[in-house]
């Protein structure tokens, strides 16, 4: 396939593009020394516009067009209404700083939304502001050092991780001025409970857990790590990042967790915009929730909505109020699915998760092998061969599907992280069963077939090193 | 609404493969006291139920097309050109993850190629990443690159009082992990000369914001070479409109350039979800926050755009990432990729001249009226697009006044930003905003403090 021109190798000086207004005020003059004589921006006509991003588009794979089963990162469905709705003038025409009176739907519908998210996760308070999950992160760690800050213990610096957690963890406890200490996994696939209970001092701040963890199971010893962690004067700070197995299931405020944050695209089918905007809302025990960001949406005796700072609270997350365009279809997936759908949901997810990994743990093999929730680890090395886990993702692609996430958690080898999610029909998990097999059947007989993998993709393996080495980041040229 | 396909023979199937008798079974990992809660959330609504209950919300907002508008302050009314939304609604692109599979992710990855070029030239620098969340966090990356990239005991930050305050507030969150020092004069009218004085040998940054949050272009010549000469960064905060017509900070030796991307095509939407504009020099490129996509070939050499130098982000680097962010605004960028595409070289350029006499026209009209002033204290300051009324009356009364009396939408009450400025709104106009819609305004406030 050739490839398709930029924006500047499509662009000609000259070409007239968009028409605009005349201009109907008197022209002021204007200050020349600060005018520039070019914006370095391409001239292109509109319907090639159109055509080049249309052609981008096919060269992309989204989960309207197949099978997604990138695991932690929940490629589920995203419902159009959703879409539609969010889009309504009366929503997306909204000024931030517009009257209150005049945007009391929309307060509304954030109030509602943190009163859903709150009932959802056990929490006693919520802010809506965070722009995606790793912000959520950083907002509940300056809560928690605020918190210990106003106990008198600024002394705590260290907040427990462990090995199986997100990147994001780590890099926002130290964002937020702490020292992150890894604790190790233990033999089941849960945090090694002696290795907490040794971290339990005068400095500990918290622990980030993930649950279900990143392998995909239920944090069994969640009950006694928040005992020591809270005995110890440490919160619990849940990373919600996998909530979506447990909506209806278990509320994290009743299994000791003090914060969390949600992802409103991996529980409430946002979409994930080939990398944001997400939304990370972030849910506070009642000791905490003075401490959240502000402003927060408040009702007042007589019905009316308005926003309003905690009185303890950390500050600003963003600009504004959240990303309200996520909120909009958060909400609406939340009052479509009410208490039963959204237990059907984390049902679901499980149910297909679980199907796959009996399916496909004879040939790959399952490090970990107990019911799963809403995912599984599997090693990507069907039957002991020396078939790589990037050499199955690649070759995913040719049998039409996207590979599931590879390389992490980092604690299993050669992992692949499957997440199939709750809108997958039967049909398609079967497929992709037929699939892997298929892979690992390639994997022994004609192990070229990985190595070259994607052969039908419109680039072949792309050279990482090069782009690294070359970083070539923008396209060359001079800016005026 | 239900999107979850299983029939009761197939559940049964799965339930049999797995070798459980319910799915209830699935979950006995988890303690029974907390099993199966009540949520107590509303009974669920059909597609059609839905629909007819966010209209119902929707419609107790009024937007701000409803009419006459000159609010802005951090967030405006531009005309979205229909392509965008085009673009948008591809479910190849919005119902995508980020990148990490390139084979599968050209499209995106060549916009996001293309749209760092676009900015890299709006802004004359040299790198641009692929979208912080929003301006006022692209600040915050952007001091904190700062504090990095001049490790050196450097922990002061001089920033103008005339940064958006909102956009200060996230800094100042942003640097409660550290111990950071922010300085901040309290006069919004400092000079940025002055500003650039107030640098020494422990500050790490100086941050300017032009146009600034009364709509003032602030001089930049000189200042880089003094802020160099102390041995600190400069961050500019932009209008990235402005940019269309006016010269940009890498021209004047910035080195960080950060601006909110929500005028490049993106709704208001109650303030989110935005862009987050972030460029800077090639010095700073390990140094860098967020997605950087990179040119480079394929194993039968033919171009190809992969995400790069993931080593400083936080799935690799963990604890020592230059930042946590993972998620962006990906398709904030491919947004505002479209928009400057579609209006271009002469487009953009022509928008912020119509913002710009606009504006003026505004501004010259407004000053005529006995007893407002327009821009008090700077009254021979270049500006663009916003300007400050002051008026006899307080901003708040003059808006209401404005919107119960004459269905418009007045300008931002500086009361809120700044203490004794009650009396002062700053008005925004833009390409959107008539003749008659600046005509009605005038004579409004005209009636008004009569």
């Amino acid at each position: 396939m050739t490839d398709i021109p930029t924006l500047y190798e499509l662009s000609v000086p000259g070409r007239p593009g968009t028409s605009l207004p005349d201009c109907d005020v008197p022209p002021a003059p204007l200050p020349d020394d600060l005018v520039r004589a070019d914006n370095g921006l391409p001239e292109l006509s509109e319907p090639e516009v159109v055509r080049h991003y249309l052609h981008l588009s096919q060269r992309n794979y989204g989960v309207d067009g197949g099978f997604y089963p990138l695991g932690s990162c929940t490629m589920k469905y995203n419902p159009k209404i959703n879409e539609r709705l969010a889009r309504l003038p009366g929503f997306a025409g909204l000024h931030p700083l517009q009257d209150e009176a005049s945007a009391q739907g929309a307060l509304e519908l954030m109030h509602r939304l943190q009163e859903a998210l709150k009932r959802i996760g056990g929490f006693a308070g919520m802010t809506l502001q965070p722009a995606a999950g790793a912000q959520g992160e950083l907002t509940a760690l300056l809560m928690i050092r605020a918190w210990h800050a106003n106990r008198g213990e600024p002394g705590r610096d260290v907040i427990l991780i462990p090995d199986s957690a997100h990147g994001t963890n780590p890099a926002s406890a130290t964002m937020a001025g702490f020292v992150a200490v890894e604790v190790p996994s233990d033999g089941r696939g849960n945090v090694d409970i002696e290795a907490v209970s040794a971290a339990c001092d005068d400095r500990l701040a918290g622990i980030m857990l993930t649950n279900p963890t990143t392998l995909g199971l239920f944090e069994e010893r969640i009950d006694e790590v928040a005992a020591l962690v809270h005995a110890a004067g440490g919160l619990v700070y849940g990373d919600g990042a996998n909530m979506n197995a447990l909506t209806g299931i278990a509320r994290p405020g009743d299994l000791g967790v003090d914060l969390m944050h949600f992802n409103l695209h991996k529980t409430f089918a946002t979409p994930h915009g080939g990398g944001g905007p997400g939304s990370g809302p972030v849910g506070a025990s009642a000791a905490l929730a003075p401490y959240l960001p502000g402003p927060v949406v408040e009702m007042d005796g007589d019905g009316r909505y308005r926003l309003e700072t905690p009185a303890r609270s950390i500050g600003r997350m963003c600009a504004f109020h959240g990303n309200f365009g996520m909120l909009v279809r958060a909400y609406a997936s939340i009052a479509g699915h009410g208490d039963s759908g959204l237990k059907a949901n984390a049902m679901a997810a499980v149910l297909n998760a679980n199907y796959l990994r009996v399916k496909l743990r004879d040939r790959y093999p399952v490090p970990f092998d107990r019911t799963c929730m809403h995912e599984f680890v599997c090693e990507g090395r069907p039957d002991g061969t020396r078939a790589r886990a990037l050499d199955v993702s690649k070759r995913l692609m040719d049998y039409g599907f996207h590979p599931p996430t590879n390389y992490f958690p980092l604690i299993v080898p050669e992992a692949l992280m499957i997440e199939p999610t709750e809108t997958e029909t039967l049909a398609t998990l079967d497929a992709f069963v037929a699939a892997m097999l298929a892979i690992a059947d390639e994997a022994r007989d004609r192990p070229d077939l990985l190595h070259d993998a994607p052969h039908t993709t419109p680039v072949r393996r792309l050279d990482e090193v090069r782009a690294a080495r070359e970083l070539r980041v923008a396209e060359p040229g001079d800016p005026e | 609404m239900s999107y979850t396909p299983h029939t009761p023979d197939e559940q049964r199937r799965m339930l049999d493969a797995i070798g459980v008798d319910s799915l209830e079974a699935l979950f006995d990992a988890i303690p029974g006291r907390a099993r199966f809660p009540e949520l107590g959330l509303p009974a669920p609504l059909s597609e059609l139920e839905l629909d007819a209950e966010l209209r119902r919300l929707a419609s107790r907002n009024t937007g701000i097309d409803a009419g006459p508008c000159f609010l802005g302050a951090g967030a405006w009314r531009h005309f979205v050109p229909a392509t965008v939304d085009y673009v948008l609604q591809r479910g190849e692109f919005y119902t995508a993850y980020t990148p990490y599979q390139p084979e599968l992710s050209q499209g995106m990855l060549q916009a996001m190629f293309e749209y760092q070029t676009m900015i890299c030239r709006l802004t004359g620098m040299e790198v641009s990443n692929a979208s912080h969340y929003d301006g006022a966090t692209s600040l915050a990356e952007a001091v904190l690159l700062a504090l990095d990239a001049t490790k050196d005991a450097r922990t002061g930050i001089v920033m103008s009082p005339s940064v958006h305050l909102h956009h200060r507030g996230v800094v100042e969150t942003y640097l409660r992990g550290s111990d950071a020092e922010l300085r901040v004069p309290d006069d919004p009218t400092v000079a940025a000369a002055d500003l650039a004085d107030m640098v020494d040998e422990r500050t790490a940054a100086l941050v300017l914001q032009t146009p600034n949050v009364l709509g003032r272009l602030e001089r930049l010549d000189g200042i880089a070479e003094a802020v160099h000469g102390k041995g600190a960064l400069l961050i500019v905060a932009v209008d990235p409109i402005a940019l269309g017509l006016f010269r940009p900070p890498g021209e004047f030796g910035a080195d960080v350039v950060v601006a909110d991307g929500q005028p490049l095509g993106l709704a208001p939407s109650f303030g989110g979800p935005s862009l987050g504009i972030f460029a800077t020099r090639r010095a700073h490129i390990r140094r860098l926050a967020g997605r950087l996509v990179g040119e480079t070939a394929d194993a039968d050499g033919r171009r190809g755009y992969v995400l790069t130098l993931a080593t400083r982000e936080q799935h690799i680097r963990r604890a020592r990432a230059t930042s946590n962010i993972c998620t962006n605004s990906a398709l904030g960028a491919l947004a505002a990729a479209t928009y400057l595409a579609t209006v271009g070289k002469a487009g953009l350029r022509r928008i912020a001249e119509l913002c710009f006499h606009k504006s003026h026209y505004a501004a010259d009209r407004i000053a005529a009226i006995d007893g407002v002033a327009v821009n008090p204290d700077a009254p021979q300051a270049p500006f663009f697009k916003e300007f400050v009324v002051e008026l006899p009356v307080p901003a708040a009364e003059a808006n209401a006044r404005l919107h119960d009396g004459h269905g418009i939408v007045g300008g931002f009450d500086l009361g809120r930003f700044f203490p004794g400025y009650g009396n002062r709104m700053l008005v925004a106009v833009t390409e959107t905003n008539t003749r008659a819609e600046i005509d009605r305004l005038v004579a409004a406030l005209r009636e008004i403090v009569s």
